[in-house]
């Protein structure tokens, strides 16, 4: 089994998927000849042409209502914003258009499709280059957002989502993007978008993490294990539809949950978990439900590390959490 | 290197743009001249209308419809039997006859005045009413507010409010056709006021870009809710907006159904040849309110609407058939209270589904499958109207 990084993963699922459907088209700005800034398109336009990879003018609302009108008529786009920061110009597209066309055509008409997007911080992007904004496209229904933390579920997540009948927010963990390497699969395998994955299995308190976070809650699990605490950790992989079965349950038996993420605190989906959490394990928790998360501000430049919630700010909660 | 005054020299000679306001305006009117095929009598040369007689005739029953359905609707809302209406007094030309142009195989785009191009491609009447209504036989189950249908078989795309979104959707759509090899031609309409929003830019930009085979339809009627025109924009046409796309533009008299219909088709036959996309402006004119939901009274003078009442495109197409003698006697007359008739008939049988849609509905086509949320507030919600039936009639509190 090859071993790959996430955009190789992310590539091969293109690839793969292209392959074997001819509706499936990648747009976006600098996909097709130059293979995507991070390359996660690379050597697409080679093999399929410049009218399945299109270079779009630059123009993020124009590339996902353009992408919608292909999906309508039948095609499966998977429309590239080439950083997660500059989603907010298609915003009208994806909220007022692409979430409500199913629900308000009366199901007449559907356009799914995939909204590839690097997201997140740690790579001394500041402001523009670091955000994390799944919690606008969960809070609209008739979207799913999905967020791989490995190139196994990035490539399993990207084949199912391109397959999904509805439009799917894909954000790709731009922090690990190479550093994360693992064995994939050659040729067609798929993880079904709703499924949380329990990667560390223990008894005192649930760490519930995904994409880059993921990794700092792995580090800090670890830690805490030289310390005696059995910390059970959630990757959480698709945001929408949400895996709350699995929470719950692993929240019911440790009694304790740490719910981390990098978007800023208010609001962000952490807060929605802790709700859900309380409401479905109120008579099994021994203590409140705590959120280790970017802070309210925008995203930092120079203090982007103290920004992130780091393996030590996890390690914190989780003590404090045990402990209480 | 060219001196500043040399550059302002060369802009005066040349009338670029900035030199001469009056000479600019004059420049663009010369490039983009209003066609017109009839002349405000009526009359125009047979060579020129292009139209079998049967097919003016057919047009002329839809224009009526639209019309007369129009007035009806709006006095629904105003009998408060419907929530909201916005149609197209007086721009019916533009809206049908573009329409008309395209292929049944062509995919439209509608901005949301185009309910007669919808009924056009086949959405039977009682079906629009129900929409309005939002009742149990909405095909859009109550999703939607009045005037925002959709008609899948008929290939009329569904109709959001936002302005200008659905210029590039036509955009894709024909992308994807070109694709696959269809000879399918997207149709999309929209305002004078659309032309301002950045959707309609990068729609007319990536179009020109790849030779998309796009009719971009503008209706510019004058105004955008209160705004007129030049304060929309400082251009003096919205045709030659085209120019900075390095498309086609042409500038149609939108009243003049012979006119609108004949350079869509033109525009449609280039396209499909792969000439690239055409912005079509079709020049006409709001004679009512935006919608019922204002009264122009409010910021538009009356006398500004009196010459272009005159101007109507169903009474010059009236003019034109009385001239060849394809409407006679009391034959117009006629037709107007057929229209009536088909839509007092529609309105009944629209009335005769429930005032409301299942509850369960409600949750319909959020996504294909729905997910744990939606069955669980679905349960939650049938729970609170079995607890008390005042949840679901809406009951204010006591």
């Amino acid at each position: 089994m090859p071993t790959l990084n996430i955009i190789q993963a992310v590539n091969d699922a293109l690839r793969l998927e292209m392959r074997r459907d001819s509706s499936v088209v990648v747009l976006g700005e600098d996909v097709g000849k130059f293979g995507g800034v991070f390359r996660a398109t690379q050597g697409l336009q080679e093999e399929f042409g410049a009218d399945r990879v299109i270079d779009t003018p630059l123009a993020e609302s124009g590339i996902v209502g353009t992408a919608l009108g292909m999906a309508l008529y039948g095609l499966r786009p998977v429309p590239e914003i080439q950083f997660a920061d500059f989603i907010y110009p298609a915003m009208d597209q994806i909220v007022n258009e692409v979430a409500k066309y199913r629900y308000r055509s009366g199901g007449q008409y559907a356009c799914p499709m995939v909204i590839r997007s690097p997201y997140g911080g740690g790579i001394k992007g500041g402001h523009y280059h670091s955000q994390s904004p799944e919690a606008h496209f969960i809070h609209t229904a008739g979207l799913k957002v999905v967020v791989p933390s490995n190139p196994y579920d990035a490539k399993g997540l990207l084949l199912s989502a391109i397959r999904d009948p509805d439009p799917v927010l894909f954000f790709e963990p731009k922090r690990v993007y190479r550093a994360a390497k693992g064995e994939v699969p050659e040729g067609d395998y798929a993880i079904s978008i709703g499924k949380a994955n329990v990667t560390r299995v223990g008894k005192d308190v649930t760490v519930v993490a995904w994409g880059a976070m993921w990794h700092e809650a792995d580090e800090a699990a670890r830690r805490a294990a030289d310390e005696g605490i059995d910390a059970e950790v959630i990757d959480l992989r698709s945001l929408q539809p949400l895996d709350l079965d699995t929470i719950a349950e692993s929240v019911r038996k440790t009694g304790r949950a740490v719910v981390v993420h990098e978007a800023p605190r208010t609001c962000g989906f952490g807060a929605e978990i802790s709700a859900l959490l309380q409401e479905r394990c109120f008579l099994s928790l021994e203590a409140p439900i705590t959120r280790v998360t970017g802070f309210d501000t925008p995203f930092p430049y120079t203090l982007e590390n103290e920004y992130l919630p780091r393996a030590p700010r996890i390690l914190k909660a989780v003590r404090e959490v045990v402990a209480f | 290197m060219r001196r500043v005054r040399d550059i302002e020299e060369a802009r005066k000679k040349k009338s670029l743009a900035g030199a001469d306001p009056a000479a600019e305006a004059a420049r663009y009117e010369r490039e983009f001249p209003l066609l017109q095929v009839m002349r405000d009598d009526g009359t125009a040369e047979p060579g020129d209308v292009a139209m079998a007689d049967d097919e003016i005739l057919r047009l002329y029953r839809w224009m009526v419809l639209g019309r007369e359905l129009d007035e009806r609707m709006i006095m629904l809302q105003r009998q408060g039997r419907i929530g909201f209406y916005v149609g197209a007094i007086g721009e019916e030309a533009a809206v049908l006859g573009a329409t008309a142009a395209m292929q049944e195989r062509d995919w439209i785009f509608p901005s949301y005045r185009e309910h007669a191009a919808a009924l056009m491609r086949g959405m039977p009447l009682p079906t629009f009413i129900c929409d309005l209504l939002g009742n149990a036989g909405d095909r859009m189950l109550g999703h939607q507010m009045p005037c925002h249908e959709t008609w899948r078989q008929g290939r009329y795309a569904s109709i959001s409010s936002p302005i200008a979104t659905q210029i590039p959707h036509a955009v894709g759509a024909a992308w994807a056709a070109r694709l696959r090899g269809d000879d399918m031609v997207a149709l999309t309409y929209f305002g004078e006021g659309a032309t301002s929003a950045a959707d309609f830019h990068t729609a007319l930009n990536f179009a020109g870009v790849r030779k998309v085979p796009v009719v971009f339809l503008c209706r510019n009627n004058g105004w955008a809710i209160s705004v007129p025109l030049e304060k929309q924009t400082a251009s003096r046409t919205i045709a030659q907006k085209a120019v900075a796309y390095g498309i086609r533009g042409e500038r149609v008299d939108g009243n003049d159904l012979f006119a609108v219909r004949n350079a869509t088709r033109r525009a449609r036959e280039r396209a499909a040849a792969g000439q690239g996309p055409t912005l079509l402006e079709c020049v006409t004119y709001r004679v009512e309110g935006h919608s019922t939901s204002d009264d122009p009274r409010a910021y538009r003078p009356p006398e500004l609407v009196e010459p272009w009442r005159k101007k109507d495109p169903i009474l010059r197409l009236e003019k034109y058939l009385g001239w060849r003698g394809l409407l006679q006697g009391d034959d117009s007359q006629r037709m107007h209270a057929e229209a009536r008739e088909e839509i007092g008939r529609a309105i009944e049988e629209a009335g005769r589904y429930e005032a409301k849609p299942p509850l369960e509905t409600l949750f319909y086509g959020v996504y294909a499958e729905p997910l744990w949320q939606q069955r669980e507030q679905l349960a939650e919600l049938r729970a609170a109207a079995a607890s008390d039936p005042g949840v679901v009639a809406g009951r204010p509190p006591a």
